[in-house]
């Protein structure tokens, strides 16, 4: 794993709080409406390399929305998404990749999926070769690389998915809800994956409505109320102290139906 | 008349007996439609999964087109293609007229839209699974429609048999392209439908159990390849 990732700059665990260079990722008066509904509103969000952030919030908060449109999948109404400080192109978009809640099997074996997606971005060969040897492994599906992928257990197909998106190299990893519906031993398997590959330097903003797993993984967190960011800041912190009044209510397992919060927090995590 | 059991046995006779006409027939048979549906599938396979897969401007139209297409008449395009291949017609020149190649024509022509439209109903309700992961992988164009097209191909083998079976049994196009002359031009429905209205029923009634033997058989082995797809989760 560790060698997928050595292209890119190894980043230190800890960024100082004056480190001048433009974060990772950030996205400006990020703006999505539907159907004459605001489903993102306003949303100013700056994210630095090489740390997880993990993205809390209700169903319906805006949580999935908010990742599509930092990955390209999704054309903000207003805003827009920088990559280190440069509008989202093709080429930042390569350096992203994405992990569905419900992992998207090709109709092929386990193998032949890291294939494909490796044969996309241009990687051919043996290094290909070399690079499916080191997902299978590392998703620990070297016994089963001929299987076909849609007979695999969820929890197998996560790791799978997974170990396809690090195949590629990403710098940026988007999760969405990556254990959701996994049982334990499956949900260990995958945190274990997500802390390789975040030691390895890649940058990991993740979806989860498990507050267990926010606390074990999280080094940073936002957390979304009614489509706008209602709390920004260490994951520890926020978990243990919210201040948002629906964040408090999220934490102490409250039902919080009130209209959205006084108004978008506009921080640097 | 003989009695219908008399003429089922002799029917029975002539294929067993691996009879030369008939061989003949057959083989012209198979020959011109596994042609034209293969050609139908280089060129409605690739047209079906972009029509599929892609939102371009006229893509509505061109479903509707294809759609409409798929229950062209046989005698509309064997007509069609009688007027461009006949000595006054644009392709005149050619020669091609009451030959296995026009026949071969008229039925890719047939075939064709039933290729793309059943194509593009398959490959687009795989994309909708997959649409998200082409996206984010960043799946260029002519991957999409590989990967698509891969990834369906036990559907599309069944849209491939529909094709077939439309051509195979189909009279009217190659009968008036074709002509029916005999060891040129004689197919299976042509020979039937001959062989019935001069009263040798024997010869159309084994082109007739060659036919649906034809049937069962290809039926069976895409079924067969289907379930084996199935069981390993690739359908």
């Amino acid at each position: 794993m560790r060698d997928l990732a050595s292209e890119f700059t190894p980043l230190g665990p800890a960024i100082s709080a004056n480190d001048v260079r433009p974060p990772l990722i950030e996205t400006r008066g990020l703006c999505f409406e539907d159907r004459g509904q605001r489903l993102l509103d306003n949303i100013d969000l700056k994210l630095r390399a090489g740390r997880l952030t993990v993205v809390l919030g209700a169903n319906g908060a805006g949580k999935s929305l908010l990742l599509r449109a930092m990955h390209g999948l999704l054309n903000p109404t207003e805003g827009e998404v920088l990559w280190q400080g440069r509008p989202l192109d093709r080429a930042a978009r390569r350096a992203q990749a994405m992990v569905f809640q419900r992992p998207v099997m090709l109709r092929r074996s386990v193998r032949a999926n890291l294939r494909f997606a490796l044969s996309v971005r241009g990687v051919m060969g043996r290094e290909r070769a070399r690079r499916e040897a080191e997902a299978l492994d590392l998703a620990r599906l070297s016994d089963l690389a001929d299987r076909p992928a849609r007979v695999l257990s969820g929890g197998e197909q996560q790791r799978l998915a997974l170990a396809r998106a690090l195949a590629c190299g990403p710098e940026l990893l988007f999760l969405d809800e990556p254990t959701a519906s996994l049982d334990p031993g499956s949900t260990q398997a995958i945190e274990d994956l997500i802390r390789t590959a975040q030691s390895s330097g890649v940058t990991i903003i993740m979806i989860t409505h498990d507050a267990g797993q926010a606390r074990r993984l999280g080094q940073e967190a936002v957390f979304l109320h009614g489509g706008r960011v209602a709390e920004t800041g260490p994951a520890a912190r926020l978990l243990e102290a919210p201040r948002a009044p629906a964040a408090r209510a999220w934490r102490e397992g409250r039902l919080y139906l009130e209209p959205p919060g006084a108004g978008p927090v506009h921080q640097v995590i | 008349m003989e009695s219908f059991w008399g003429i089922l046995s002799e029917a029975f006779t002539l294929v067993l007996s691996w009879d030369p006409d008939l061989v003949e027939i057959v083989g012209l048979s198979l020959r011109v439609t596994l042609t034209a549906v293969g050609i139908a599938c280089l060129i409605g396979l690739p047209l079906g999964a972009v029509v599929g897969a892609f939102r371009f401007p006229g893509r509505g139209a061109v479903a509707l087109m294809l759609n409409a297409l798929m229950g062209l008449p046989p005698v509309v395009v064997g007509l069609m293609v009688y007027l461009m291949l006949s000595a006054s017609g644009p392709l005149g020149v050619l020669g091609l007229l009451y030959t296995p190649t026009a026949m071969i024509i008229a039925q890719t022509i047939l075939v064709t839209p039933i290729i793309a439209a059943l194509t593009k109903q398959v490959v687009e309700d795989l994309y909708a699974e997959y649409a998200d992961q082409f996206a984010s992988l960043g799946v260029g164009l002519a991957d999409r429609v590989g990967a698509l097209l891969w990834d369906a191909r036990y559907s599309l083998l069944t849209v491939a048999l529909a094709g077939f079976g439309r051509a195979v049994a189909e009279v009217g196009a190659v009968m008036i392209v074709g002509g029916n002359i005999n060891h040129v031009t004689r197919v299976m429905t042509t020979t039937i439908a001959l062989e019935t209205s001069k009263g040798n029923l024997q010869l159309a009634l084994a082109l007739g159990v060659v036919l649906l033997t034809l049937a069962v058989l290809v039926n069976g082995a895409v079924m067969a390849l289907r379930a084996s797809a199935v069981r390993s989760a690739y359908a």
